[in-house]
């Protein structure tokens, strides 16, 4: 009998006899699975050698695949049991996004739904305070620009300090990346005193002119200072692990730092930079901060920064606040979805390398 | 560490002057006096086969950045402390300049930790809730949800999915979305929709035995507006934050040399003990790691409670006293740079072991 078919069998029949279930409880804190149906493989297990239990799993492993054990039943219960809870907010909310508010307070949340529709969503989208296609339009005119301009100056700031190296480049790099983390609110009073006193930072102003203050270059300039340090970090991580000799056999031959980061560096970096550029995405897609304290007026802030207003526009109608809600998140579970990789890799690069 | 940091810095600051210069006058003894060529470079050589206009250009690509780095975010912080010594009100003072500044010395620091201005020890205490929440209990989880699906389960893709979306969506949102489940009312919050189908009474939340006598003062049923709603927040935080850790283990863990777990399994430990006297042990720059990520999160939570109810009592935190200090009615720019400042420095902790770890990696 095969062993492993015979245990999972065993598992749910009452009246094994107790010796198998000893072996099996033995069995069951072993790391890779090893069933064993006879009484003497487990006691074998026990007096064995180390030499006989790494045959013994070795024998194990290539059945494990077929096996199905208390332990591996216990772990999927927790598993799924867990997936639910952690599933169950965004269900709610799409839940409660397609039901009318009628329906709601008639019934409860907790009831089967007397229709669903999407009116929600459309009314949502239509209303003036927020404005989401404004908001949208918003979000693209800040968004975009930053990750373009956060990742070129971050390349460029990452190849020169990884790729040529003088005495200060550790602490340069040690600059932007406690720069980053910082807490934003550690700066807001300044740079809120900045953004609404100046137009350019000290000495070129004149105090005359446009303010910073409810600018969508405001906004791009601040996201760019401060993602920029993240940028730098994972980038200068990447390229160091790329070969030096292409880089010195380029200069040998005459070409200018200029053209080696943009034909030989860049094309190199393609998966750290389309993961940054993923990640950059999110992260100043995702800013509330800023946008929050930076932007004044809300024609000009964008989706995140919005939800603030919607949260207090729709107060009184829950579904229609989570039809809005969900509308903000779509451009960014779309983008992970598309992209979980690109997503993970890049914040794994930030924090695993080191 | 910090002697050679210091070293560095004092041997970059007489770069920068040159660098400013340099846009004026680029003369053929900027680089002699550029420290550049004085240094030991790993690469010695290839600085040769650098021209003139190529070190002018590495330097440009570096400096004007990091100028703006320094001047802007650490110069920030320099002002801050400034300006925490000052009762500087900022009094509808958008341009004007520095109206009503009194220097008052560490005053603003003496009323923020002998109690004068109460929000602030209990905002500390706050972020110190949150730290130890997120710490105790959603980085151990998100590392047991690593460790789950660093096996061989079924279904992978989706459970990675389920943990991994909460980490993509911004804390904004986080905030509604669970407001959407703790909300008053049997037809406006979920949770309260929950248990009156299951036949409770609405006024509920303070009937409940022990629990509820926190949330007595709490007319309706509402979970984020009683004196402990930090925990219901930071329960929403828990949901965002377990699928961080478990990406970062889990690359962690697929880069776990399988030669020791096998080893370990060959030595008859089983699968707890080969993770806690295994790889944990060996995991120890991603703990350590996860555990400054964690402490950074927990100092720059803000979104959370901002979103709740405009990060006021009692959902206070360091975060949100700065920001009302700024930007409210009732401006105290003195005042809210003074918790900015405490706010940096205790944020600096985990900043510098973050730095010493990568940077001590670098130098091997």
């Amino acid at each position: 009998m095969s062993d492993a078919e015979s245990t999972p069998g065993a598992a749910f029949t009452p009246g094994v006899a107790p010796s198998e279930e000893a072996a099996r409880a033995r069995a069951k804190d072993m790391p890779f699975d090893l069933i064993d149906a006879s009484d003497a493989a487990a006691k074998d297990r026990e007096t064995a050698s180390a030499t006989e239990r790494a045959l013994a799993r070795g024998a194990v492993l290539k059945r494990k695949r077929g096996g199905i054990k208390p332990r591996r039943v216990g772990l999927y219960a927790f598993l799924v049991t867990i997936t639910f809870i952690w599933m169950m907010p965004l269900l709610v909310a799409v839940y409660e996004a397609l039901r009318t508010n009628g329906d709601v307070i008639q019934n409860g949340i907790f009831s089967l739904p007397h229709g669903l529709t999407l009116d929600n969503f459309i009314t949502a989208w239509g209303s003036t305070t927020p404005d989401f296609p404004q908001a949208y339009a918003n979000t693209l005119i800040v968004t975009i620009p930053s990750v373009i301009i956060v990742l070129l100056i971050g390349s460029m700031v990452a190849y020169a300090v990884s790729k040529y190296s003088w005495r200060a480049n550790l602490l340069v790099l040690m600059i932007f990346t406690a720069g980053n983390l910082l807490p934003q609110q550690a700066i807001i009073l300044p740079m809120y005193r900045l953004f609404s006193t100046h137009l350019l930072p000290w000495p070129f102003t004149d105090n005359g002119g446009t303010l910073l203050y409810n600018q969508y270059i405001g906004l791009i300039f601040i996201h760019v200072l401060f993602q920029l340090g993240f940028v730098v970090f994972v980038l200068s991580n990447y390229m160091k692990t790329l070969g030096t000799e292409i880089i010195e056999s380029a200069l040998v031959d005459g070409a200018g730092v200029v053209r080696i980061w943009a034909s030989i560096v860049m094309p190199l970096c393609k998966p750290a930079v389309a993961a940054m550029a993923t990640l950059e995405f999110t992260f100043i897609y995702n800013d509330f901060f800023w946008a929050l304290t930076l932007m004044s007026t809300q024609d000009k802030r964008p989706i995140t920064a919005a939800l603030n207003t919607i949260q207090g526009q729709y107060y009184t109608n829950y579904n229609l606040l989570a039809a809005a809600a969900l509308l903000a998140a779509v451009p960014t579970v779309l983008v992970f979805l598309a992209l979980q990789r690109y997503f993970v890799s890049g914040l794994t690069l930030g924090s695993t390398k080191g | 560490m910090p002697d050679k940091a210091a070293s560095a810095a004092a041997s970059v600051q007489p770069g920068d002057p040159g660098l400013a210069g340099a846009a004026v006058t680029p003369s053929t003894r900027l680089f002699d006096r550029f420290p550049f060529n004085r240094m030991p470079f790993i690469g010695r050589q290839r600085w040769h086969l650098l021209t003139r206009r190529d070190k002018f250009v590495l330097a440009l690509m570096v400096g004007i950045p990091l100028v703006l780095d320094i001047a802007l975010i650490w110069g920030s912080i320099v002002v801050d402390f400034l300006w925490s010594l000052t009762d500087w009100h900022g009094n509808g003072a958008i341009t004007g300049g520095g109206v009503g500044h009194q220097y008052v010395g560490l005053n603003n620091y003496g009323q923020l930790f002998t109690g004068t201005y109460p929000f602030f020890w209990t905002a500390a205490l706050h972020n110190v809730f949150w730290l130890a929440f997120l710490m105790f209990v959603a980085t151990p989880l998100g590392i047991l949800m690593a460790v789950i699906l660093d096996g061989h389960i079924k279904g992978m893709a989706f459970y990675r999915t389920v943990f991994y979306l909460p980490v993509v969506l911004s804390l904004a949102l986080v905030g509604i979305i669970w407001q959407l489940q703790y909300a008053p009312d049997w037809d406006r919050g979920f949770i309260n929709g929950t248990l009156h189908f299951f036949g409770y009474q609405v006024p509920l939340i303070k009937d409940i035995p022990f629990v509820g006598k926190w949330f007595r003062d709490v007319s309706t049923t509402d979970w984020v507006g009683g004196p402990l709603s930090i925990i219901p927040t930071v329960i929403a935080a828990t949901w965002r934050h377990v699928g961080y850790v478990t990406i970062l283990y889990l690359a962690g863990l697929k880069g776990f040399d399988p030669t020791l777990r096998e080893a370990a399994a060959i030595d008859g430990a089983n699968s707890r003990q080969t993770f806690f006297k295994v790889v944990f042990p060996v995991m120890k720059p991603i703990n350590i790691m996860i555990v400054v990520i964690t402490t950074i999160e927990a100092l720059r939570a803000f979104d959370l409670a901002f979103i709740t109810n405009g990060g006021r009592s009692p959902l206070e935190l360091l975060s949100t006293l700065i920001t009302n200090n700024a930007l409210s009615e009732s401006t105290r720019i003195g005042f809210g740079s003074a918790i900015a400042v405490i706010l940096a420095i205790v944020s600096l902790v985990p900043i510098v072991i973050f730095l010493a770890m990568t940077m001590r990696e670098e130098k091997k």
